[in-house]
């Protein structure tokens, strides 16, 4: 991620106290993570104290303050998936990742997820790698998929 | 495209879309919803471009991504016109079978629906029973557009509903429809729609907003998205005329972030009906300005709350806040604020095009038109479903649902996701309606409708949708962050066999003080599922008990 893509979408939003949510997921999708100078570049170009970015920065879940894996897996743990297993699956992947739902692994391989309700509740249980759904998820094909992004 | 001046120029612009159109010209269409995305839709569709191109029939047959077609398990979904031939799981290996057969006007017979039990084929879309026992006034048009499109749109009479509100209709006018009509709000509430406008039309203040609730935060609930992702220029319609009714000169669009062909679809939408002047200055000529913008949840389930995503579009944290002065009054910024759900506004152009009593010729007694349902769990056919309120449960879960899977037997029904309720599935001929299922304690919320079988273990459910809600809550109100962890303790204690005597006295107790002592829905209503499956399966809460006593 290049500074000068950060700074081009901070530099949108200058002088706009009111876009704090949007410069900040703009950040999110394209670095994957929120370091703590670049929100205070964001604080200074939207004319917002830092503890302001920092509140949301915090608040809501999809900001990360921690660097976070190459690849990010979203287990869902909605109420259909739940109801058809979802809880095995999360399971599984925790055991094939070593991971906890937030957590990154310490070479930043992956990053792990609940995630609920994603939406495609008819294909449930879901896992969900880098954007890209894999529907009726049992605990044993998931490794084979989590394998491919070895 | 140029701007259009009059409304007369939407019509003409119209008439040219359709000229240039040949209705018996076969078109297939994939769909490209959230499921049979998660299906590899994506991949038949590039096999059927190739394909199309391979076989030169790329000027005899049309082709098309469209939103979704509403039978998700079944997917990908491809459907033929004309006669909408319903192909089911078509994988990339069928397609050059699909595309001769559209060019021939045959059927590809093996892809075609059968009857599970009876094996009984059914080719066209009027035929799958999933289908056969809807009513698809919102969702029916889905299958008939490119949603990155406006030209699609425009030839299945879009836009021509705000036409005439512009050209034929004063905002009175438009407002007084939508309340005989009795339009009520399908984000979970159901308040009249048209008395929310008229608080908003009424405030004092000359700035006004209007917003489209697109969180969808509810568990399960999956209907708005297809919705807005399948035909946003109808949902951006109900809320230009809404605009205009209420005198607002800015919208909102709230959505969720993490859904990315959803973004793109809206802001394409957007950006297309400014281009033809369906937003902006003097819109069709009438005088009447407005725009829209577009805001993304950032992931929490609180900010679907009015007042809370009022905050966050304000660029804040989304916490509620009191409201004994409505949003309607003073909303985002404190200026009065109309926020409706995404479904309520897909609502609104069928109003005025064909009339109030068009609508209320719709549905039961109190609940007019029709509802969208997310139908899944354990249920043999899943997707999203249209149909006229007061339509029996079991035509639902049955009819168009097919069943339990396995040869199981129901157990119950599960309604409006963490906030919800359960009933038995012996009240399975009770009607879908705001007011009757409310009474029986599991409101439909947005329409999210999970069914349960037999194996279904409902004190771990109760325990699940609390350690969902414990996770979701902003934190702001003691009673709603501490007692529903309390109450999570206690469920998870009685799940693990440590459940104790009294354990359901203090679960009584910790659910009355959340109720009343919480600001938003989050909190009042974290306990309604425990209510509701307190109601109507405690034997198998207090044998969990027992149970856990006598180990000891």
């Amino acid at each position: 991620m290049s500074e000068q893509k950060i700074a081009g979408i901070i530099e949108k939003y200058r002088g706009r106290p009111g876009a704090v949510i949007h410069a900040l997921t703009e950040i999110q999708h394209a670095n994957h993570w929120l370091p703590r100078e670049v929100m205070h570049k964001v604080a200074d170009a939207l004319e917002v104290p830092f503890s302001q970015v920092m509140q949301i920065a915090s608040f809501y879940k999809t900001f990360s303050l921690a660097p976070r894996g190459q690849h990010e897996v979203h287990v869902c743990t909605g109420m259909t998936c739940h109801l058809r297993g979802g809880a095995r699956l999360m399971a599984k992947v925790e055991e094939i990742t070593g991971l906890k739902p937030g957590e990154t692994d310490t070479e930043a391989k992956f990053s792990l997820e609940a995630g609920s309700c994603l939406g495609s509740c008819s294909i449930g249980p879901e896992l969900i790698v880098d954007g890209k759904h894999y529907g009726r998820m049992t605990p044993e094909r998931a490794a084979d998929v989590l394998k491919q992004y070895d | 495209m140029p701007r259009l001046q009059t409304t007369a120029e939407l019509e003409t612009l119209r008439a040219e879309i359709l000229a240039a159109r040949d209705p018996a010209k076969p078109c297939i269409a994939v769909c490209g919803g959230a499921a049979c995305d998660g299906l590899d839709s994506a991949v038949v569709a590039t096999a059927l471009a190739a394909e199309l191109k391979n076989q030169g029939v790329e000027s005899k047959v049309d082709f098309r991504v469209t939103g979704c077609h509403g039978y998700c398990n079944k997917g990908p979904n491809v459907l033929v016109g004309p006669g909408d031939i319903c192909y089911f799981e078509v994988k990339p290996e069928d397609v050059p079978e699909v595309v001769a057969s559209a060019a021939k006007g045959e059927v590809v017979d093996r892809l075609v629906y059968r009857d599970p039990v009876s094996g009984e084929k059914a080719v066209h879309m009027s035929e799958v029973p999933f289908y056969k026992h809807q009513m698809r006034i919102l969702t029916g048009d889905i299958p008939r557009i490119d949603p990155t499109r406006i030209d699609d749109y425009i030839a299945v009479g879009g836009y021509g509903a705000l036409a005439k509100a512009l050209s034929k209709m004063s905002s009175d006018q438009v407002l007084q429809e939508v309340k005989k009509a009795n339009l009520r709000g399908r984000g979970g509430g159901g308040f009249p729609a048209g008395l929310k406008w008229e608080t908003t039309k009424n405030a004092p203040e000359k700035t006004k907003y209007v917003i489209v609730n697109g969180h969808e935060g509810e568990s399960a609930a999956f209907m708005d998205r297809a919705m807005l992702t399948g035909n946003p220029h109808k949902v951006l319609e109900g809320l230009i005329i809404g605009a205009y009714a209420i005198g607002a000169q800015q919208g909102y669009i709230y959505t969720r972030h993490d859904s990315p062909s959803m973004a793109k679809h809206i802001t394409a939408a957007l950006e297309q009906a400014k281009e033809l002047g369906l937003l902006g200055k003097n819109i069709l000529g009438s005088g009447f300005d407005f725009e829209v913008e577009l805001h993304f949840d950032v992931g929490i389930f609180v900010s679907g709350e009015s007042s809370a995503l009022m905050r966050s579009i304000e660029g804040n944290a989304p916490e509620p806040r009191p409201k004994y002065i409505r949003t309607s009054v003073s909303g985002i910024w404190d200026k009065p604020s109309n926020l409706n759900n995404v479904e309520t506004w897909a609502n609104v152009p069928e109003i005025i095009n064909r009339g109030a009593d068009w609508f209320t010729s719709i549905g039961s007694e109190k609940s007019k038109g029709t509802k969208l349902v997310s139908l899944s769990g354990h249920v043999v056919n899943s997707g999203v479903v249209e149909v006229p309120m007061g339509t029996p449960l079991r035509t639902i879960v049955f009819d168009i649902g097919g069943g339990v899977p396995g040869g199981k037997l129901p157990k119950a029904i599960h309604f409006g996701g963490a906030m919800g309720g359960s009933v038995p599935i012996s009240m399975i001929d009770a009607p879908l309606d705001f007011d009757g299922m409310s009474k029986l304690g599991a409101p439909i919320g947005a329409g999210g409708l999970l069914v349960m079988d037999e194996d279904t273990d409902m004190v771990e459910i109760a325990r699940y949708l609390l350690d969902f809600l414990v996770k979701e809550s902003c934190g702001k109100c003691v009673p709603c962050r501490e007692g529903m962890y309390q109450m999570l303790k206690i469920l998870t204690n009685i799940v693990e066999g440590r459940g104790r005597k009294f354990d359901l006295e203090r679960l009584a107790d910790l659910t009355e003080v959340t109720s009343l002592g919480s600001l938003c829905a989050l909190g009042k209503t974290s306990s309604d599922p425990l209510k509701s499956m307190l109601r109507y399966f405690k034997p198998e809460f207090e044998a969990r008990i027992a149970a856990g006593s006598e180990a000891k």
